[in-house]
């Protein structure tokens, strides 16, 4: 595949149809929530724009959101726009391996200064370098200098974005995320474990069409996908507003697709796109699956205080904190009665009763 | 702190030490009351004590017809707050299943919008008692400092409950977190303030009726 040739040309070339490569930009805009206007603007620079060069990196990370994004939506068209960037570097899907692969990302990154994508999944050890190293070159040493001559990163996964797994406490290998170790370039955080396939697809349209990064909230999230809470696009939310919820996993109201609030579902705190663009080629998502959601796509979702807890309960051992609390209040409140009513019998006996004597010296 | 760190924390540690001083001052201000006892009293019994008591604490919720036309706004703002914070606190299931979770003891939930039109509705109540506070005379002249830090301590729970359920401008974990952290402050302020009342009222209401129980008399 050429890299001189336009997304356009490529598309055609493997088969798309202009009607097919429409209804992906008309999905793009209203995902990006983009009047549908954009769609023709969107269409255009598609066509035109040069396949990107894009490195992606992969440090202590578990293949998840690589199995994600190539696997589950072949042979869509995402599929293929993604087939239709330059993938310059990638340890699990690239042929070459060992020298000639860190060879293939020098390469690039020369080639393509200051104009590259840098994908990133997995977190960054800082405790030691040698726990996580790539022919030899720490993680952060080779982030460090490939994001130097990148135009944008892209932190895919929640490792990359906020830490993730290897980040969790006591977090043995002192694990950071991209934004922790680069601060001169925009990132734009992927999260989640694994991320939507069509998030990734959906920001690399955006960084192709408009040559910016989308608007992203505050924790570098782009709004467009994770704008809205789970539980407020959630199906089940108005067993929620009922008061309806499942109490176990097999009661009646699980039957019934009552909410899973009380299963300890992250769906309140937690944003992403599932609930409304779904998994699988928008066949399911765990809560339609039964099951409450993780809030994956949130900082330290694993140290949240127990996937089965529910969010409004206490993380710590509260119930015993207030047994004890009782027992020395009530000690030190008799204590303190006890005391008041020492003073009070000191003081009666202190007293001296006026007699008309003292009445008379007075005069 | 990230937002989830800052959640854990006052679902944890925070918590855990503002139920510690909740309880323990509950605990000691309660105790100390009823340990001071009452003076016996060597006349007589002409009614049960204890009858007295118990039937005082509740025929003392019932405004007299005098004072109802006294103070009618006070009286109807206030009951329309207290029930309010009786139906947002306790009728709402995530803070059920916090009892629950707790002191193992639940109940049935009302619906989300019938709590949240509740709040409203409690929200306007209390912001009317301070507006009265503020403009009657007498009121302000009786109000101090820590009549505002009650009423604050008060309404913030409500406030931030109300935007932590409708999701408005933080992301919802801080905005849950907030709202939590808001509790405890109402729990921390509370064996400190005349927010205690909501536990004395029933000693002060029993020692009153049972005088006037022992006495044969209705208090």
């Amino acid at each position: 595949m050429s890299k001189d040739r336009t997304l356009g040309e490529t598309l055609r070339q493997q088969g798309i149809s202009r009607r097919g490569f429409l209804k992906f930009c008309a999905a793009t805009a209203s995902m990006m929530a983009l009047p549908p206007s954009m769609v023709p603007a969107i269409a255009a620079a598609l066509e035109k724009a040069r396949r990107p060069s894009v490195i992606w990196l992969s440090f202590q990370e578990c293949t998840g959101c690589t199995e994600s994004l190539t696997r589950s939506h072949s042979p869509t068209v995402e599929g293929l726009i993604f087939d239709a960037i330059s993938l310059d570097y990638h340890h699990t899907l690239q042929a070459a391996s060992g020298a000639a692969a860190e060879a293939a990302r020098e390469a690039a990154m020369e080639e393509n200064h200051g104009k590259y994508i840098l994908v990133v999944d997995g977190s960054i050890p800082t405790a030691n370098p040698g726990y996580s190293t790539i022919a030899g070159i720490s993680n952060k040493d080779m982030l460090l200098d490939t994001a130097q001559g990148a135009a944008a990163i892209v932190s895919v996964g929640s490792c990359a974005a906020f830490g993730g797994i290897p980040h969790a406490n006591p977090n043995p290998t002192g694990a950071v995320a991209v934004s922790d170790l680069v601060k001169d370039k925009p990132i734009i955080n992927v999260p989640g474990c694994p991320p939507m396939p069509v998030v990734i697809t959906g920001v690399l349209a955006h960084l192709l069409t408009f040559g910016t990064i989308p608007d992203l909230d505050a924790l570098g999230r782009p709004k467009a996908f994770y704008g809205k809470s789970i539980h407020d696009r959630c199906y089940r939310r108005p067993f929620y507003d009922k008061g309806l919820f499942a109490e176990t996993f097999d009661d009646e109201g699980a039957k019934k697709g009552w909410c899973l609030y009380k299963l300890g579902c992250k769906g309140p705190t937690t944003y992403n796109a599932c609930a409304t663009t779904k998994w699988n080629e928008g066949t399911s998502f765990p809560i339609e699956a039964g099951h409450p959601c993780l809030g994956c796509s949130e900082p330290d979702f694993w140290d949240g205080g127990g996937f089965y807890k529910a969010i409004s309960t206490p993380t710590g051992d509260v119930g015993r904190a207030a047994v004890y609390a009782v027992g020395a209040g009530a000690a030190a409140g008799i204590a303190l009665g006890a005391m008041n009513r020492a003073k009070h019998s000191r003081a009666e006996k202190a007293h001296e009763k006026v007699t008309i004597d003292d009445l008379d010296k007075e005069k | 702190m990230s937002e989830t760190e800052f959640l854990l924390w006052v679902r944890g540690p925070a918590l855990q030490g503002a139920t510690i001083i909740f309880v323990l001052g509950m605990a000691v201000r309660i105790l100390e009351i009823l340990v001071l006892g009452r003076k016996r009293d060597l006349a007589e019994a002409r009614g049960s004590a204890v009858a007295g008591g118990l039937r005082t604490i509740f025929t003392r919720s019932v405004p007299d017809k005098g004072t109802f036309k006294r103070s009618t706004y006070t009286l109807v703002a206030g009951y329309i707050f207290h029930i309010g914070l009786f139906i947002t606190i306790l009728l709402f299931a995530p803070h059920i299943l916090l009892i629950d979770e707790v002191l193992g003891v639940s109940w049935p939930a009302l619906p989300t919008t019938v709590v949240d039109a509740t709040t409203v509705v409690t929200i306007l109540a209390l912001l009317a008692v301070l507006v009265h506070r503020l403009k009657d005379p007498v009121q302000r002249f009786l109000s101090h400092f820590q009549d505002y830090l009650v009423w604050l301590v008060t309404i913030l729970p409500l406030i931030t409950g109300y935007i932590a359920f409708h999701r408005v401008g933080l992301p919802a974990p801080t905005l849950i977190a907030i709202h939590i952290l808001s509790v405890e402050l109402l729990m921390v302020a509370f064996p400190f303030t005349k927010l205690a009342h909501a536990f004395t009222l029933f000693i002060a209401r029993y020692y009153n009726g049972a005088i006037s129980g022992y006495r044969g008399v209705n208090s």
